[in-house]
């Protein structure tokens, strides 16, 4: 198979193409913006439906009515736009629209700057618009996984008919890297017969909607999405474990950051240290499961992100105090060392 | 016996919610009227506001979408696109078109998206209880501006179809008063032309209709639709604002 050489953003958007996206609607944004001009380029040569919508909100409501009409559709944004897209996609769960939805994010809060961070975890794992709901979310490494993920993501969405998020940062989007487009088949996906076609000879409308004004039926609603999330975290939680299989102690990071650790956790066993990397795919759900399988000869982990310390919740939350969690993280743009997270190494075995 | 009146197939055998006197009703029936004799039902995917019109998924018998508050354009966008073929229209208030919305609606009209706008007109907010309105008039008692709309407190009356006759996009639009038989016919004529201009992949067209809300004006209905008249054609003037230029459709 063919490697060619391609920057991050332009990798995913050629995957996106090639996973069935059908339409894109997005508005520029630095560091994302090779996306949508990539798009803009190709699309339409195959046939293919390209926007440039008004604002991201504008975007993200296109998403939702190209979405609801049945076809396979993505937008992407960077961390102020997302903040942005926010109101479409707590309707896009609460009418149980699949799409993907790309954040290549930013420094933070506010405008911040252009350079990569991690710091949109909360809002992308928590919600990040109103009322309950949860977004599949997809951390790549690398430019391969950036494209890989692309097609996991629309199978993922059309599956259990929810927005996914594929969540990376600014290296990974502006990095150039080899990568092979390797065709598979899409999962067995379920027909989208609730999809708002024009009746078509079908006896009743179909309606996509996020609004129940009895209480009783929107309590029912939200349990049958909760029973959904629960399945979810059940079976579609990925992780991979590097230099694990005798490691006594854990760096846990995920995305660009992951990369990083992976050079420390290798400089740390050089000296002996015998230290393993946790590397979550999916930050939602999160893979509690590879605590459990580490945790009776874990003495300590260590959470690394390019913020001031989000992903650590989760991690706290998967140990549940039974061994100590150690924090490092750098923000604003900051991207730490490798050396600088070998010394939180030496740090973490100092400390217990 | 010969039926001479039925419910338009494009209706659900449904009450409404609409209060007494509310233009909602009527206009709920010519647009379904208009898809009947069109032959469009199977093809048609509407757009439903938030705003009184919001149950309008309940009411019209045919594949519909319920957008977040002003976007409807957006999402009706996102529909037509994804299916060229189909026949996409919106059914909008003022407060979701003409303040929330009026990013959607413009650009969805400097676009020239070949959608059709049904837009509903009646200078207050309705379903969140009486508040002033983009389209509110000078003077006008509303719950948010209890002394009477103050242009140096809240600004003037937004005419849209004035507004987005500037643009190049738009194919079609009208204003028409639903205050009698005569204009109920020709809002039903503008409504016909409005999806014909659709039908004919030529672009956006836009329907805004001057629509009684008795309940928040706190008048009686007959009272309500006198406003209409008297008051509110005043300040948004019946008529065609633009058409292509063929003249007919």
């Amino acid at each position: 198979m063919e490697k060619v050489l391609m920057k991050g953003n332009e990798a995913l958007a050629e995957a996106a193409i090639r996973a069935g996206c059908q339409c894109f609607f997005g508005y520029p944004i630095t560091p994302q913006s090779e996306l949508p001009a990539y798009l803009a380029r190709e699309m339409p040569k195959r046939g293919r439906v390209f926007l440039q919508a008004e604002s991201e909100v504008a975007a993200i409501n296109m998403v939702y009515g190209a979405a609801g009409a049945g076809v396979r559709v993505m937008t992407s944004s960077s961390s102020p736009g997302i903040s942005l897209k926010q109101e479409g996609i707590s309707y896009l769960c609460g009418a149980e629209l699949p799409c993907v939805i790309v954040n290549i994010m930013r420094g933070g809060p506010g405008l911040g700057d252009i350079q990569p961070a991690q710091s949109d975890y909360f809002q992308a794992t928590r919600g990040g618009g109103h009322g309950d709901y949860r977004t599949i979310v997809l951390a790549p490494a690398s430019v391969q996984e950036l494209v890989d993920l692309v097609y996991d993501a629309f199978d993922l969405a059309d599956m259990y008919r929810n927005p996914v998020l594929i969540l990376g940062d600014g290296i990974l989007g502006q990095m150039m890297e080899p990568v092979v487009f390797k065709e598979r088949p899409a999962r067995e996906l379920p027909p989208k017969t609730w999809a708002t076609t024009g009746k078509m000879g079908r006896q009743k409308p179909n309606v996509i909607n996020s609004l129940y004004l009895d209480p009783v039926q929107l309590e029912e609603h939200n349990r049958k999405l909760q029973r959904k999330y629960q399945e979810i975290e059940e079976k579609e939680a990925r992780w991979e474990v590097l230099n694990g299989d005798d490691a006594e102690y854990f760096v846990v990071a995920y995305g660009i950051c992951a990369r990083i650790a992976h050079a420390a956790v290798e400089m740390a066993r050089q000296e002996g240290i015998k230290v393993g990397l946790i590397r979550p795919i999916t930050l939602w759900p999160y893979p509690k499961k590879a605590f459990e399988e580490v945790i009776s000869r874990a003495k300590a982990f260590l959470t690394v992100e390019l913020s001031c310390g989000q992903m650590v919740e989760d991690v706290k939350l998967s140990v549940e105090g039974r061994v100590p969690v150690y924090f490092y993280g750098r923000t604003g743009g900051m991207v730490p060392t490798a050396e600088e997270i070998f010394e939180e190494i030496k740090k973490m075995r100092g400390h217990s | 016996m010969k039926v001479v009146f039925e419910r338009p197939k494009s209706l659900q055998p449904t009450k409404t919610h609409y209060c007494p006197g509310c233009g909602h009703g009527t206009i709920h029936r010519l647009v379904a009227e208009v898809i009947d004799e069109l032959g469009i039902q199977d093809k048609t995917i509407g757009v439903a506001p938030v705003g009184c019109a919001v149950l309008a998924y309940n009411y019209f018998d045919c594949d519909m979408q319920q957008a977040a508050h002003g976007r409807a354009p957006a999402v009706a966008t996102g529909i037509k696109r994804a299916l060229p073929d189909r026949v996409v229209f919106t059914y909008q208030g003022d407060g979701d078109l003409a303040a929330i919305g009026t990013a959607e609606i413009i650009h969805a009209a400097a676009r020239s998206e070949n959608i059709t706008v049904v837009f509903v007109n009646n200078a207050i907010y309705g379903m969140t209880g009486g508040q002033m309105a983009p389209t509110t008039l000078i003077g006008q008692r509303t719950e948010t501006s209890p002394y009477g709309r103050d242009p140096k407190l809240a600004g003037y009356p937004i005419r849209v179809c004035e507004m987005l006759a500037t643009l190049d996009g738009p194919q079609f639009l009208a204003r028409v008063e639903l205050t009698d038989v005569k204009n109920i016919n020709k809002a039903k004529c503008y409504i016909k032309k409005a999806f014909e201009i659709q039908l004919a992949g030529k672009g956006f067209s836009l329907v805004e209709i001057l629509s009684p809300c008795p309940t928040n004006w706190g008048m009686k209905p007959a009272d309500a639709i006198d406003w209409v008249k008297n008051e509110m054609v005043k300040v948004f003037p019946p008529g065609v604002f633009k058409e292509p230029k063929e003249g007919n459709v």
